[in-house]
C-alpha cells in the first residue's frame, strides 16, 4: 500500500512494546531455583504512543536514556515488531518489512555500520547503488551532490578504516541517502563528533530537507542540533508522550523561571533581593527569577539599581527539558 | 531478475577485493587446514598398503587424489558460521541488514561466493605442490569435470542453507554451542570428510542418503575422481538441487518467525 498524497507521512496510534525480561536474584541458590521456576518481568518500553507527522517536516523526538525513543524509532523502520497499536509510515506496516517500504526510508544509528573497513568508500557506496537499484546516472548525480555537500571529496578514496570517527560518520550518512529516501529517521547523529562536526552535519541536514521536502524524524541528546532543525518536537518518558507541539511552546508550558542577565554601573549592590544570583562576572550579573514575576522584577531592577544593560532570556533548552522530566517524575 | 544479478556481480566484486587484500592470510589460512587431510592420507595409505594395495576400491593414489580435492572442497564448504549469528544480533550488524530492501541471505551468499573465487585461484598452486608431492592417481571425464565445477557450489549452497539454519537458532537462546557440535560431529561422520563413505558399513551409505551432509563434500569429490557413474553424477546434482531447496524453504520459515523475536537490542 502507498500513500494518498494529503495523509500524513508518519501515522502512530496507540503504539506499544513490551520486552519479556527473565530476572533472578544473585547467589547460586537463586539459580538453581530459577531453573524449575523462570521469573519474567515485563518491560513496557513503549506505552501506548500516538501521534502524526506530516511530510516535510523535521521533528525533534526527545526523551531521556530509557524513554523508549530509540524502541519507537525501530518500530517505524521495522526492525521491532509492535506489542500493540500500530505504525503507519509512506502507508506501509513497517514491520512488514516491504522491500517498496525499505527504499523510501533510511535510518541513521551512531553505530550503523554499512561500509566495508578495508574499502575507500566509494566501492561501498557501488555496493549500495546494487542493492538499491539505482540507475547509474542518478546514482552517480545523488552521490556527488552529497560527497559535495559533506565536503568528503578527498576522503572517498581512502580505506574507511583510516578515517577518523566524524568522517566515517558522514560516510555512513551519504550511504544512508544515496537512495534519497523519502523519510529520514536520526538517532542521535552527530554523537560523538566534535562541536564542528556537528554544526556540519545539522547544516547538511536542514539543507537536504529544503531540497528534498524528506521528512525527517530526530533523536539527539544534544539540544543544539534540536534547537538548529526542529520547529516542532515530541517528548517522550516512560514510554509515554508528554509533550507534542512546537518548540517554542515547550519553552513557554514547561520553563517556570527566565534568565536574567544585568551589567551594573558599580559595585556594592545586593541583587539578591530580585532573584537568585546563578552567576557573577564582574558588574555582570546572571539572575534566575520566576517567569510570572519577570515583568514586575524587571521592572524594579531599573528603577532601583544603576542598570547599564539588562537582557532577559528564556532558560537553556536543556535546563527546559529536564524541567519536563522533572515535573514527569514529582 | 536483472537487478539480483548486478547486486550478485557487485558483492562478490565487493568481496574478493577484500579478499585479495588479505591474501597472505587467506594463504596462511588455507595452508594450516592442510594438516587434517594429510594426516588421513597418511593413515589410510597404510592401511590400503597392510591389507595388500587396496581398501574400499580406494588404492594409495586414490585416496591422494581423494584427500587433495578434499582441500578446496572443505574450503567451498567454509560459509557464514553459526557462531556468527550472536556477534551479528549483539553488536547491531544484523538491524543495518534488515534496512535493506534486500534479504540477507543474498548478502552472504554472494559476500562468501566472491571469497571462494579467490579461495579456488590461491588453491590451485596449494593443488600442483600436493600432487607433486602425493602422486595422486585421476583421470576424470569432461562430464566428471563439469558436475565437479557445479557440485562444489552446491555444496556451498547447501551448506550456507544449513549452518544460516542452525544458526537462526539464536534468535531464540544464546547458548546454542552444544547443538552445533552436536550438527557437527554427525556432519564429520555422514559427509566423507573423515573417510571416502565407501569405507564406512552399508548401513551408515544408507544413512547418509537420507542426510544433506554427503552432498556437501563426499560427493563433489567423488564426481571428480572417476567413483561415479553418469547416472550418479546427474542423480547427485538434482539430490544437491533438492537439498537447497529444502534448506531455502526452511530458512524461510524460520527466519519470519525469528524475527518476530529480534528485539534489535543495542542498535
Amino acid at each position: 500500500m502507498s500513500l494518498q498524497t494529503d495523509q500524513p507521512v508518519v501515522v502512530v496510534n496507540n503504539l506499544s512494546k513490551t520486552y519479556e525480561v527473565p530476572e533472578r536474584d544473585a547467589g547460586l541458590l537463586a539459580a538453581l531455583r530459577s531453573l524449575v521456576h523462570r521469573r519474567v518481568r515485563s518491560i513496557h518500553a513503549v506505552a501506548g504512543v500516538s501521534f502524526t507527522i506530516q511530510a516535510g517536516e523535521i521533528v525533534g523526538f526527545l526523551g531521556p536514556n530509557g524513554a523508549g525513543k530509540t524502541t519507537t524509532l525501530k518500530m517505524l523502520t521495522g526492525l521491532l515488531h509492535p506489542t500493540g497499536g500500530e505504525a503507519r509510515v509512506l502507508g506501509y506496516l513497517p514491520a512488514r518489512r516491504e522491500p517498496a517500504f525499505l527504499r523510501q526510508i533510511t535510518l541513521v544509528m551512531g553505530n550503523r555500520n554499512q561500509l566495508q573497513w578495508d574499502l575507500p568508500a566509494l566501492d561501498s557506496f557501488e555496493l549500495i547503488r546494487a542493492i538499491y537499484r539505482l540507475p547509474i546516472a542518478g546514482f552517480r548525480s545523488t552521490r556527488d551532490e552529497l560527497i559535495e555537500l559533506l565536503e568528503v571529496g578527498d576522503l572517498v578514496k581512502k580505506p574507511v578504516r583510516n578515517l577518523s570517527l566524524g568522517e566515517r560518520m558522514k560516510m555512513e550518512i551519504i550511504g544512508a541517502l544515496l537512495h534519497r529516501p523519502k523519510v529520514l529517521f536520526l538517532d542521535e547523529p552527530t554523537l560523538g563528533l566534535d562541536v564542528t562536526m556537528q554544526r556540519r552535519i545539522r547544516a547538511f541536514i536542514a539543507e537536504y530537507n529544503r531540497r528534498t521536502g524528506a521528512t525527517v524524524m530526530l533523536t539527539s541528546h544534544y539540544m543544539a542540533d534540536v534547537e538548529a532543525l526542529c520547529r516542532r518536537v515530541i517528548v517522550i518518558h516512560h514510554g509515554r508522550v508528554l509533550f507534542d507541539g512546537q518548540l517554542s511552546g515547550l519553552v513557554e508550558q514547561f520553563a517556570a523561571y527566565r534568565t536574567l542577565v544585568v551589567t551594573l554601573a558599580e559595585h556594592g549592590i545586593d541583587l539578591a533581593a530580585f532573584g537568585e544570583v546563578i552567576a557573577r562576572d564582574g558588574l555582570r550579573y546572571t539572575l534566575r527569577i520566576p517567569k510570572a514575576a519577570a515583568p514586575l522584577i524587571t521592572a524594579r531592577l531599573l528603577a532601583e539599581a544603576p542598570v547599564v544593560d539588562l537582557v532577559v532570556e528564556e532558560p537553556p533548552i536543556d535546563d527546559v527539558i529536564e524541567q519536563v522530566f522533572a515535573v514527569e517524575a514529582a | 531478475m536483472w537487478g539480483l544479478l548486478d547486486f550478485y556481480r557487485s558483492a562478490m566484486k565487493q568481496s574478493m577485493l577484500t579478499q585479495f587484500q588479505y591474501r597472505a592470510a587467506n594463504y596462511f589460512y588455507m595452508i594450516g587446514m592442510i594438516a587434517e587431510p594429510i594426516i588421513y592420507l597418511s593413515v589410510w595409505s597404510v592401511v590400503a598398503t597392510a591389507q595388500g594395495g587396496t581398501v574400499a576400491g580406494y588404492d594409495a593414489g586414490a585416496f591422494a587424489a581423494y584427500y587433495i580435492v578434499w582441500t578446496l572442497v572443505r574450503n567451498m564448504n567454509i560459509v557464514f558460521t553459526p557462531y556468527g549469528w550472536e556477534e551479528r544480533i549483539r553488536s547491531g550488524e544484523l538491524s543495518g541488514l534488515l534496512l535493506r530492501p534486500l534479504h540477507p541471505l543474498h548478502y552472504d551468499i554472494a559476500f562468501f561466493a566472491g571469497w571462494k573465487v579467490v579461495v579456488i585461484v590461491l588453491w590451485l598452486p596449494i593443488a600442483a605442490i600436493l600432487a607433486w608431492l602425493f602422486q595422486p592417481v585421476l583421470a576424470p571425464t569432461w562430464l566428471e569435470v563439469a558436475v565437479f565445477a557445479v557440485a562444489i557450489w552446491g555444496a556451498f549452497l547447501i551448506r550456507m542453507m544449513f549452518l544460516w539454519l542452525l544458526g537462526l537458532i539464536s534468535f531464540w537462546t544464546t547458548r546454542v554451542a552444544a547443538i552445533y557440535e552436536l550438527f557437527f560431529s554427525v556432519e564429520l561422520f555422514l559427509s566423507g570428510r573423515i573417510a571416502p563413505l565407501a569405507l564406512f558399513p552399508d548401513w551408515v551409505q544408507a544413512l547418509a542418503d537420507w542426510f544433506p551432509f554427503r552432498w556437501t563434500f563426499g560427493f563433489p569429490i567423488e564426481a571428480l575422481i572417476g567413483q561415479l557413474s553418469p547416472m550418479a553424477l546427474i542423480t547427485g546434482l538434482a539430490i544437491q538441487a533438492c537439498w537447497i531447496l529444502v534448506g531455502l524453504g526452511l530458512v524461510m520459515i524460520v527466519w519470519q518467525r525469528a524475527l518476530r523475536r529480534y528485539t534489535a537490542v543495542g542498535n
